[in-house]
C-alpha cells in the first residue's frame, strides 16, 4: 500500500519533470510571442488562484467572492515593492516618486505580497466569517470593491500611484517562472488538504454543527482557510502583475471574481486537479481557440460565416459555461481527483474485465 | 457514594415566549447510565444542548467535575446593572462554545444522525481527533507531524475495531446501513476521548433486535471506556434494562425522577404518558 | 442660498438616483424573499431594457419602443427564471447563485456582441430629458419625476401583494415554500410573477436612470444592481418598504459623497454601509418587522 504510493508519487514527479522539459524545449523552438506561452502563463496564475477559491468554496463550503480584491493586493504589493529604485521617479511622477525608498529582490515581493493580502484577509474575516452563504459571498465582493476603491484614492498615491498605472517592476520572460511557482503553491495547498486540518475544512463543509460539537473550532478554523486561501490568491496576483507588466486597480472588478468562479465550477468544486484543468481549457478557449469566432472575415469555401465579430466568442462561451452550470452540474472532474493511482486502478480493472470473460 | 460528573441547576430555557426547559436540576455520577425521557417536545433534546453549549440558558448553571461550564441569569448581557438582583445566586456569564464543551471531555451524538457525508467511516472518526492534535498547520501541511497522524490513524483504527466499524472503513458513511451509522456517530464521539458521553436517542429507528444490540453495546461502552453516559431515550425496554436512574421531562418541568422501578409506578409518569383521566 | 445653490442637484440627484435603485432593488427582494436566492442577473435586465429601448427607437416611435421594451424586459425575466433556475430548484442554494452569475456573464458578453462594445446612447424621452432650473440649480426634468413615479408604483405594488390572489399568494410561498406549495399554491406561477414584477419595475427603473445618465455599456447595469442589492439588504431582505427606504439612503448618501469630492469612495460607500449592516443587524431595517413580506 504504502510502496505504491511512493511509486506514485515518483511517477507523478517524473511527469512534472517531464512537463518542465517539455516547456523548455518548445520555448526554443516556437516563437516567443506563440499563444501556447500566453495560455501557459496565464492558465498556471489563474489555476493557482483558481485553488486557492476551491480551498474555501469548494473544500472548506465558505462561499466567497473576494478573490479579486486579494489579487489585487497581492499584484499591488508586489509592483510597489519591487520597482527598482531608479525607475520611481518615472513611475511616481505625479507623486514626486513615491514613499517608498527601496526596492526587495523578486521572491521577497512575491511572498510579502501573499502576506499582504493574507493579513488583510485576517482582519476582513474577524467580522465576515460569521455570515452565512450568500451573505458572506456578497460581504467579501463588499469588500473586494471596498479595497480596489481604496487603492484608486489619490491621497493615497505614494504609495499605490492613484489611478495611475504601476510599471516597470521585474517581470518574467520565460513562462518556466509562473508554472513552477503556481505548482509549488498548488502543491502546498495539496499538503494542507490532505493533512488533519484539511480534514477538518471538510468536516465543516459537510456538516458545521457536527463539525463543532466534535470539537473544531469553527471560528478559528474558517479564519484559518480564508487567510491561508488569499495568501495563495495573493501570490496569483503578484505572478499576474508580472505577466501583465502593469497594474491598475480598475482590472480587478467582480467579473474577474466570477470569471474565477466559474472556472472552478467548470472544474468541479471540490476538486484540484478540476481546477487546474479547467483554468487551461478556459484561458485557451478564451485566448487561442476560439478567437476564430471574433473574425467576421471568415469563409468556409465561398461560404461567409454569418454572426462571426468580435465579442461572438464571449457569447459563445458563455453559454457553454451555462451549459455546464445547468445540465452537468459536477464539472468535469465532482469531487473526485485526477491521481496516477486512480489511473492505475481503471486500467487494473480494464485489463480484469478483458481477462475475465 | 461515587463523585458528581455532571451537575444543572435551576436551568431554564425559553424561546421567545416559549419556555423550553424549565427551572431542571439534575445530576449525573460518576459511571452511572442516567436516562432523560419524556414525550416529544419535553425540552430534553433543549437540555442537552445547553450542556454542550449549543444555547446559552436563559437562567442557571452547569457544572462539569466540579468546574462550572456554563452560567446565565436573566440579565446576564446587562451584568453590571443587575449583578445581585438575582438573590445572588448565579452572578456570572459563562458562554462556551460548544467545541469548548468537547475539549473539557463531553462528546455527544445528534438525534437526527450528522455524520461528514462526504468522508469514508474510517475520516469520520479520524476527523473527530483533530480537537487532540498538538500540530499547528505549518507542521501538520508539511508533514512534520508524522508521528502524531500515524499514532491517531492506529487509535482510530482500534477504536473501529472495537466498535465493529473496521471491516468497512473505507466504506463512504451514507452507505451504511442505518444502525451502523448511529454506531458510527457513538464512534465518532468517543474519538474525542470523553468522559461524559451524551446520547441523544441512539436507538431512534432501530428495529427491535437492533435495540437490544445497542443495550448491550451501551453497557459495554460505559465500561470498556470507563464513561458515564447520558442518554435521551424513547424505547422504554432499553431504558428500563440499562438506566441507572431516570428522568422524566414534561413541558420542560421535571416530573419525576429515580430507579426504572420507581418511576415506572410513579403516577405522574403514567399520566404524562397516557394522558389525565378526566372521569377521576 | 450659495450653499443651497451647490448642495442642492446633489441633493436632488440623490433622490433620484434613490428612486431608481428602489425600483430595482424590489426585485431583488423579492426574488430574494421567495427562493432565498441574490439574482445577480438583476443589473443586467436593467442594462438589457436600455438597449431594447436604444434598437427599438430607431426603428419606432419613442411611445411605442418604450412600452414595448418594458414588456419585451418584462418577457427576458420570465425567460431567465426559466433557463438559469427552475432546473435548479432542489439543488443546493449555491448552484443557483452560480447559475445567477453565470446568466449575469452571459447576458453582459451578448450585450458586448451586439453593440460591439460601443457606449450606446439613451434616446431623449420628451418632457422627462428636458431641462429645468429649480432654485437656480440646473437639472433634468427626470430628476423631480423619479421620486414620485416611484412611489406611484410602489403603492400600486403594495396593494397587488396585499389584496389580489398572486400577492397573497407570494406572501405565503415566502413564509413558508413546501407548506405554500403543498395547500396547492402554484409555485412556479408565482415566482414568474415575481420575476415578471421584478422586471418590469427594473425596466421602468431603466428609463428614468437613462433618461439621467445616457451611456449605456454591457457592464453599465453591475453597480446599480449591486447598489440595489444592497438596498434590499439594508431595509431588511423580503420587504419592500424597507427596500425603498433602504434605496433612498443610498441614493442620497452616495451623491452627497459625490458632492464632497470622494467620488472614488462613493461606490465603495455602499459596500461599507452593506458591511456595517450585516454585522450589527443582521435583518436590516424592517427585517423583522415587517408583515408584509415577500
Amino acid at each position: 500500500m504504502d510502496k505504491d504510493k511512493r511509486k506514485d508519487l515518483i511517477i507523478a514527479l517524473a511527469l512534472i519533470a517531464l512537463l518542465f522539459v517539455v516547456v523548455v524545449v518548445l520555448e526554443q523552438l516556437l516563437p516567443r510571442t506563440s499563444m501556447l506561452f500566453t495560455v501557459l502563463k496565464k492558465g498556471s496564475i489563474y489555476a493557482l488562484v483558481a485553488v486557492s477559491m476551491n480551498l474555501l468554496n469548494g473544500f472548506t463550503g465558505l462561499f466567497s467572492l473576494g478573490q479579486a480584491g486579494f489579487m489585487l493586493l497581492g499584484a499591488y504589493t508586489y509592483a510597489i515593492f519591487t520597482i527598482p529604485m531608479e525607475q520611481r521617479a518615472v513611475v511616481y511622477q505625479y507623486y514626486d516618486g513615491g514613499i517608498i525608498q527601496f526596492s526587495v529582490p523578486v521572491f521577497v515581493g512575491i511572498v510579502l505580497a501573499g502576506i499582504v493580502a493574507a493579513i488583510f484577509a485576517y482582519l476582513i474575516g474577524l467580522p465576515v466569517l460569521k455570515l452565512k452563504s450568500d451573505y458572506l459571498a456578497i460581504a467579501t465582493l463588499g469588500f473586494a470593491e471596498i479595497i480596489r476603491a481604496l487603492f484608486q484614492w489619490d491621497k493615497l498615491g505614494g504609495l499605490t500611484n492613484g489611478s495611475n498605472l504601476l510599471r516597470r517592476f521585474p517581470v518574467f520572460k520565460s513562462s518556466i517562472f509562473p508554472i513552477a511557482v503556481s505548482a509549488i503553491c498548488i502543491a502546498i495547498i495539496v499538503l494542507l488538504i490532505n493533512s488533519t486540518y484539511g480534514r477538518a475544512f471538510k468536516a465543516i463543509r459537510d456538516d458545521e454543527v457536527a463539525a463543532e460539537a466534535m470539537g473544531i473550532n469553527l471560528a478559528h478554523h474558517k479564519r484559518m482557510a480564508f487567510t491561508i486561501s488569499s495568501f495563495f490568491a495573493g501570490i496569483s496576483g503578484a505572478l499576474l502583475a508580472m505577466f501583465q507588466t502593469t497594474v491598475q486597480a480598475s482590472q480587478f472588478k467582480s467579473a474577474m471574481t466570477y470569471e474565477i468562479l466559474l472556472i472552478v465550477v467548470i472544474g468541479g468544486i471540490g476538486s484540484i486537479t478540476g481546477s487546474c484543468i479547467s483554468s487551461f481549457l478556459f484561458i485557451a478557449c478564451s485566448e487561442w481557440w476560439l478567437r476564430f469566432l471574433d473574425n467576421a472575415e471568415t469563409y468556409i469555401g465561398s461560404f461567409h460565416v454569418p454572426l462571426l465579430r468580435p465579442g461572438f466568442r464571449k457569447v459563445v462561451f458563455s453559454v457553454v459555461i451555462m451549459a455546464i452550470v445547468l445540465l452537468y452540474q459536477r464539472g468535469i472532474m465532482g469531487d473526485k481527483e485526477l491521481s496516477i493511482s486512480g489511473i492505475r486502478k481503471r486500467l487494473a480493472e480494464r485489463k480484469k474485465k478483458k481477462v475475465k470473460p | 457514594m461515587n463523585k458528581t460528573v455532571l451537575e444543572m441547576n435551576d436551568i431554564t430555557m425559553q424561546f421567545g415566549g416559549v419556555v423550553a426547559v424549565n427551572s431542571l436540576t439534575m445530576h449525573v455520577d460518576q459511571g452511572e447510565i442516567v436516562s432523560l425521557i419524556g414525550p416529544n417536545g419535553a425540552g430534553k433534546t433543549t437540555a442537552f444542548n445547553v450542556i454542550t453549549g449549543v444555547y446559552p440558558p436563559t437562567n442557571g448553571n452547569v457544572f462539569f467535575n466540579g468546574n462550572k461550564i456554563v452560567e446565565n441569569y436573566p440579565h446576564g448581557k446587562m451584568k453590571k446593572l443587575y449583578a445581585g438582583t438575582d438573590n445572588g445566586k448565579y452572578t456570572e456569564h459563562i458562554e462556551p462554545t460548544p467545541d469548548q464543551i468537547t475539549r473539557l471531555g463531553i462528546a455527544r451524538t445528534f438525534q437526527n444522525i450528522r455524520l461528514w457525508k462526504s468522508q469514508s467511516v474510517f475520516n469520520n472518526v479520524l476527523i473527530a481527533k483533530h480537537m487532540l492534535r498538538t500540530s499547528n498547520v505549518f507542521t501538520a501541511t508539511f508533514h512534520l507531524n508524522a508521528a502524531e497522524e500515524k499514532r491517531q490513524r492506529e487509535e482510530t483504527a482500534e477504536l473501529l475495531n472495537i466498535l465493529g466499524l473496521y471491516e468497512v472503513r473505507d466504506n463512504n458513511c451514507t452507505s451504511l446501513p442505518y444502525g451502523l451509522q448511529r454506531r458510527l456517530e457513538i464512534a465518532r464521539a468517543l474519538a474525542t476521548k470523553p468522559s461524559l458521553l451524551l446520547l441523544d436517542e441512539p436507538a431512534a429507528g432501530m428495529n427491535p433486535q437492533e435495540t437490544i444490540e445497542l443495550t448491550d453495546f451501551v453497557g459495554k461502552i460505559r465500561d470498556d471506556f470507563k464513561l458515564t453516559v447520558c442518554m435521551i431515550e424513547h424505547h422504554m425496554d432499553l431504558v428500563m434494562n440499562i438506566s441507572d436512574r431516570i428522568y422524566v421531562l414534561n413541558f420542560g418541568a421535571l416530573i419525576s425522577q429515580g430507579t426504572p422501578a420507581e418511576v415506572q409506578s410513579d403516577p405522574s409518569v403514567i399520566s404524562a404518558y397516557l394522558g389525565e383521566d378526566e372521569n377521576a | 442660498m450659495g450653499f443651497l445653490q451647490t448642495n442642492l442637484p446633489y441633493l436632488l440627484a440623490g433622490i433620484s438616483t434613490g428612486g431608481q435603485y428602489a425600483l430595482i432593488a424590489i426585485g431583488y427582494t423579492m426574488v430574494y424573499g421567495i427562493l432565498r436566492l441574490i439574482n445577480f442577473a438583476h443589473g443586467d435586465v436593467f442594462m438589457c431594457a436600455a438597449l431594447m429601448v436604444i434598437y427599438s427607437a430607431s426603428y419606432m416611435p419613442l411611445y411605442i419602443s418604450l412600452p414595448l421594451a418594458i414588456v419585451a424586459t418584462g418577457v427576458l425575466g420570465f425567460a431567465i427564471e426559466r433557463v438559469a433556475y427552475k432546473p435548479l430548484r432542489t439543488a443546493p442554494r449555491m448552484s443557483a447563485m452560480i447559475s445567477a452569475i453565470g446568466m449575469s456573464y452571459l447576458i453582459q458578453n451578448l450585450a458586448l456582441y451586439v453593440t460591439g462594445g460601443l457606449t450606446k446612447y439613451y434616446p431623449p424621452v420628451p418632457f422627462i430629458s428636458d431641462s429645468i432650473e429649480i432654485f437656480g440649480a440646473m437639472t433634468k426634468r427626470v430628476t423631480i419625476i423619479t421620486p414620485f413615479v416611484t412611489l406611484v408604483l410602489i403603492v400600486v405594488l403594495v396593494n397587488i401583494i396585499k389584496y389580489t390572489k398572486i400577492g397573497i399568494a407570494m406572501r405565503a410561498v415566502s413564509r413558508d415554500f413546501e407548506t405554500a406549495q403543498l395547500m396547492g399554491v402554484k409555485i412556479n406561477s408565482v415566482i414568474s410573477a415575481t420575476f415578471v414584477i421584478g422586471s418590469l419595475l427594473a425596466a421602468i427603473g431603466s428609463t428614468l436612470f437613462f433618461s439621467n445618465y445616457t451611456g449605456v455599456t454591457p457592464t453599465v447595469g453591475g453597480m446599480p444592481g449591486l447598489k440595489a442589492f444592497v438596498a434590499a439588504v439594508f431595509g431588511g431582505i423580503g420587504s419592500i418598504p424597507g427596500a425603498v427606504i433602504g434605496a433612498f439612503i443610498i441614493g442620497i448618501c452616495e451623491n452627497i459623497i459625490k458632492g464632497l469630492g470622494w467620488t472614488t469612495f462613493s461606490d465603495a460607500f455602499t459596500f461599507v454601509l452593506l458591511i456595517v449592516v450585516l454585522m450589527f443587524m443582521p435583518t436590516g431595517l424592517f427585517g423583522e418587522k415587517a408583515t408584509d413580506k415577500v
